[in-house]
């Protein structure tokens, strides 16, 4: 019986006749494809350095601009995944990639980010002299640098992490590297990508629109994008144009978010390695729109039949079977050799940068750079303080009441995907009109973007709290300062270090596009490490940017190390609810 | 006899920790399987008993001697020898067939063929109607066939097994196992050999043809008997009760006799870097009330105790050891009794056992003796933990380690000898005098 209905359900399957969500679909697909295809040719334009690309402010141009940087974000996400499957499985894979990979992925993920921006850009226009590809490059690249590092560190955390019985079984089944790869590493590690794609979303969307209008040496470049759109309108003091690219940005993020991460995250609940079926999974209308269509749906099977193809390679999927052991005092040897050449390389690196230093600078300019970054680190740190005071509370209040969580939390994630820096003229155009002191009225700007982190984690880890703690703790009558001080604070905590430590690293990284701000002709300079990079940047001396970007690194690495990680080992310890 | 299907010959392992000296997990074992023999592997756990099946399943390489499959030395996993573990090692994101289908698809097989196999695969160890689900919507014991059936549809010659059935309750076990041997009796499979790992008497005994005992510390072969028993075994069949006490003496005897010196049986004693069993005060409590109940008089067949608690030997012998060590109960061939101490200890009230346990925990265990002892010396009572375990680090490795100190510490909190600050990991005297 039972095959007899599963055959005909086949039949009844494999009829060919398109449905409407089929047309709907469609149309959704040709649409993408087309944009990339516009896109491509667009990006691949002759031009040369010093030539200005006209910059329209016609609004009719402005979807035509979104749809650029759009294509910029996904060009970035998807260099970025390659970065992370080649390096993370590498550095997951080989002891000796490892003690290099891992260590410098930490570094590169506190460099700020602009900073790059600023030392790479040269080099992409050398590298394709006479195209804009140069240019367009050294944007990808900025947004790149957002993403491939939290993303590779999660993927080789979590090919590590698979349980030592399901490595032994795949060997005992001789998958292959390439098959044990797409079977096994990249579905388990499928959430946590995915996850980190998003959480960088919104340091992506921030940097595409700082890095599409680039000064390098005098010299502007502007990308066609929404980023030079507003840097334009800044320029022109066009009040009206920003406000549009605002809502253009909007729209942009919101359909972003449910064409494709919505459908991602939905699909990726499969891959969530949990023994137990919940009935809490993330939905999306578009994969339950493809999920009813029957042609695109039928592709789907062809394209799992396509990928079963792929994995199965004959000449990747050979096994390679061991056919004598190694022994262990070779690889003694082999791994001696390694940490030689490694030290080396250290050592080298060491004697340049001394050689670098001394012979580029005078201690007085090391001094002030380092007094300058003390500034940024006092405003990063009275930021952190201030928007604590602020969103905690609100957090902690929306994260005990499960009918506001879930409002606020859409609302939250796409305030945090927001560019911040688009509200930036804003705010300068009231200091400008009410004279205000630019060192302490730039500063806010620092956190626009960064102060949802707070927010967020908080409202995870208020609702993460048990019930039966709240309600005990309601029960022995312990109300106001006693309350926050016995449950809530210390129940938080742990998210709260989370939150607390992302948002001072976008802080940072932020402090180089908003220290230094400008209206039509106005322009208003902070005193700080900031403003010094972004002023170096402008001026094209490269030697200052990279003491400057390279004093910063030191300060976040520093801060990073002596505070935020100790202060999370102990939250973890300690406040962490099993 | 036919020549041997597998054949390990002295094979050693020894784990390497940082600079400090090798730690020894298997010494010197030997052992032949041969057609149509199922064997199992009994011992407590930490014995090595489960690093000796990845030796032989070619997943971990010896330190010395060396695996031989049908002749022919063993490097890597081989053709032929498919594996099911205890945690099931199932993915999670894909169909009881697509999982089954697994290792079809990595020896290259084509679609069609590998659809075919991996459905009578199912069939025949009675998933049938499962085929689509994923495998968290199964039950453990459902699961555990998932894995039985991607091990067998690769047609293997031998099925290595860790621990098939410990993750299963008592009755899904059980069920499970009589399936097992339904197929083996039915050659329907084309196995000529399993091997597998248990830490239950009963299990192995119900099971296997023959039983390797093992001894812990290093793991060696202490015992190699055969069940002859027909199939199927009930376990409250007097020749089975047998059996598991022949077994259960065999497990706990062998101390006893390397303590036997000019004929006559010394107390058990330890030093300082011992690996103190993992009990609990409050399960020794337990075992001694129960051994000082009036109807069992003091004294106990080990199997009953068992019973009685529904323990595994795993659970038992740690207990066991501890009142050993204590001085709280004294075990012979398979049987434990009560001491004077021990009745004692029992019969006293909270306060009054405590400071028995106390005096015992001095005097019998040299580590909680040589920590109060640097307490006591100590100008301000206190030392950190570090220092303690860099001390048992040299004689163990780092997780057992941390567990024989954590172990001792609790012991120690227990008796009031010391106290113990988890956040600094500073001990200190209770009552600095």
């Amino acid at each position: 019986m039972s095959f007899i209905r599963s055959k005909l359900m086949t039949v009844y399957r494999s009829r060919l006749y398109p449905n409407y969500w089929d047309m709907l679909a469609l149309l959704l697909v040709l649409a993408v494809i087309a944009i990339f295809a516009w896109n491509a040719r667009q990006m691949s334009t002759p031009y040369q350095l010093g030539e200005t690309i006209p910059i329209s402010l016609k609004l009719s141009v402005l979807p035509f601009y979104a749809a650029r940087t759009v294509v910029r974000m996904l060009i970035a996400l998807l260099a970025s995944l390659l970065f992370t499957f080649i390096f993370g499985t590498w550095a997951a894979k080989s002891s000796k990639a490892q003690r290099l990979i891992i260590p410098v992925i930490d570094v590169l993920q506190s460099v700020p980010i602009l900073g790059f921006l600023s030392v790479t850009v040269a080099g992409f226009i050398a590298l394709f002299p006479g195209s804009m590809l140069g240019p367009e490059c050294a944007a990808i690249f900025a947004i790149f640098t957002s993403q491939a590092w939290n993303m590779a560190l999660g993927f080789y955390q979590t090919v590590r992490a698979v349980p030592r019985e399901v490595q032994e079984a795949a060997n005992m089944l001789h998958l292959s590297s390439w098959q044990r790869f797409w079977r096994i590493e990249v579905p388990y590690s499928m959430p946590v990508l995915l996850w980190n794609a998003m959480a960088s979303m919104s340091a992506g969307w921030f940097f595409v629109v700082a890095a599409e209008a680039i000064t390098v040496s005098n010299q502007e470049i502007l990308l066609p994008g929404i980023g030079s759109f507003i840097a334009v309108a800044i320029q022109a003091a066009n009040m009206r144009a920003i406000g549009f690219a605002v809502l253009t940005m909007f729209v942009v993020i919101i359909i972003y978010d449910q064409l494709l991460f919505r459908p991602l995250v939905a699909w990726s609940e499969k891959f969530k390695a949990e023994q137990q079926a919940t009935d809490d999974v993330a939905e999306s209308w578009v994969i339950n729109m493809f999920r009813r269509t029957r042609v695109i749906r039928d592709l789907g099977g062809q394209l799992a039949r396509l990928f079963d193809a792929f994995v199965s390679i004959k000449w990747l999927a050979h096994e390679s079977v061991k056919k004598k052991s190694v022994s262990q005092r070779q690889e003694r040897f082999a791994n001696v050799i390694w940490d030689g050449a490694v030290f080396m390389l250290g050592a080298l690196a060491l004697g340049f940068l001394i050689y670098y230093t001394v012979s580029n600078f005078a201690i007085a300019e090391i001094e002030h750079v380092f007094l300058l970054g003390m500034v940024t680190t006092c405003r990063v740190f009275i930021l952190i303080l201030l928007c604590s005071l602020i969103w905690v509370p609100v957090g902690v209040w929306i994260g005990l009441r499960p009918r506001a969580t879930e409002m606020a939390q859409p609302i939250a994630q796409i305030l945090a995907a927001f560019p911040a820096n688009l509200f930036y003229p804003f705010i300068v155009i009231f200091i400008v009109h009410y004279h205000l002191s630019p060192n302490i009225w730039l500063t806010p700007l620092m956190i626009l973007g960064a102060q949802w982190y707070i927010l967020f984690n908080v409202i995870a880890g208020a609702s993460a709290l048990p019930k039966d703690l709240v309600q005990v703790v309601d029960n022995l009558g312990v109300v106001g300062w006693l309350r926050w001080w016995r449950l809530l604070l210390p129940g938080i905590f742990p998210y709260y270090v989370t939150g607390a430590l992302t948002a001072a690293g976008g802080a940072w990284n932020a402090s180089i596009v908003s220290e230094v701000a400008s209206w039509g002709n106005q322009k208003l300079t902070a005193t700080g490490l900031g403003a010094y990079i972004s002023e170096y940047t402008t001026a094209g001396s490269f030697s200052h940017t990279v003491l400057g970007i390279g004093m910063m690194c030191l300060l976040v690495l520093t801060f990073n190390r002596l505070l935020w990680r100790p202060l999370y080992v102990y939250a973890e310890n300690q406040f962490l609810l099993e | 006899m036919s020549e041997p299907i597998i054949e390990v010959i002295n094979v050693d392992k020894s784990f390497k920790q940082g600079g400090r000296q090798e730690l020894l997990v298997l010494d010197g074992i030997n052992l032949r399987v041969y057609e149509g023999e199922i064997i199992a592997i009994l011992g407590k756990s930490g014995s090595g008993k489960s690093t000796l099946l990845r030796i032989i399943a070619g997943l971990i390489a010896p330190s010395g001697g060396k695996v031989a499959y049908r002749g022919k030395s063993v490097f890597s996993p081989v053709r032929g020898v498919s594996m099911v573990f205890q945690s099931f090692a199932l993915l999670p994101w894909l169909t009881v067939l697509q999982n089954v289908e697994l290792g079809l698809e990595a020896l290259g097989v084509d679609r069609e063929e590998r659809r075919a196999r991996s459905l009578k695969a199912i069939d025949m160890i009675g998933l049938d109607g499962f085929e689509s689900a994923l495998p968290k919507e199964l039950s453990g014991g459902m699961r555990q066939r998932v894995g039985f059936a991607r091990a067998l549809v690769v047609n293997p010659d031998i099925l290595l097994m860790d621990e098939p059935f410990s993750a299963l309750d008592v009755l899904t076990g059980d069920n499970l196992k009589s399936d097992l041997i339904n197929l083996w009796q039915s050659k329907k499979t084309g196995l000529n050999a399993i091997i597998f790992v248990t830490h239950s008497i009963e299990e192995a005994i119900t099971v296997a043809d023959r039983i390797i005992i093992f001894n812990p510390n290093p793991g060696s072969v202490r015992a190699d008997i055969k069940v002859t028993l027909p199939q199927p075994r009930n376990d409250l069949d007097p020749r089975f009760r047998n059996q598991v006490d022949r077994v259960y003496t065999l497990m706990t005897t062998q101390p006893q006799e390397e303590r036997m010196k000019d004929g006559v049986v010394s107390d058990m004693v330890i030093d300082i870097s011992y690996r103190l069993p993992a009990a609990s005060v409050a399960e020794v409590s337990g075992l001694l009330e129960i051994l000082n109940a009036p109807e069992h008089q003091g004294k106990m067949d080990l199997p009953d105790v068992a019973e009685t608690l529904m323990l595994d030997v795993d659970d038992l012998f740690p207990l066991t050891e501890l009142l050993e060590i204590l001085r709280f109960a004294k075990v012979s061939k398979g049987d434990i009794s009560i001491t004077d101490e021990g009745r004692a200890f029992i019969e006293a009230d909270i306060l009054e056992r405590k400071k028995i346990f106390s005096i015992h925990l001095k005097k019998y265990v040299p580590l909680a003796r040589y920590i109060y002892d640097q307490l006591v010396r100590h100008p301000r009572h206190r030392a950190l933990e570090e220092n303690f375990l860099s001390l048992l680090e040299d004689y163990l490795s780092e997780t057992e380690a941390e567990r024989v100190l954590s172990t001792v510490i609790e012991w120690g909190r227990y008796a009031e000898l010391f106290a113990y600050d988890y956040n600094s990991g500073v001990l200190s005297l209770e009552n600095p005098h």
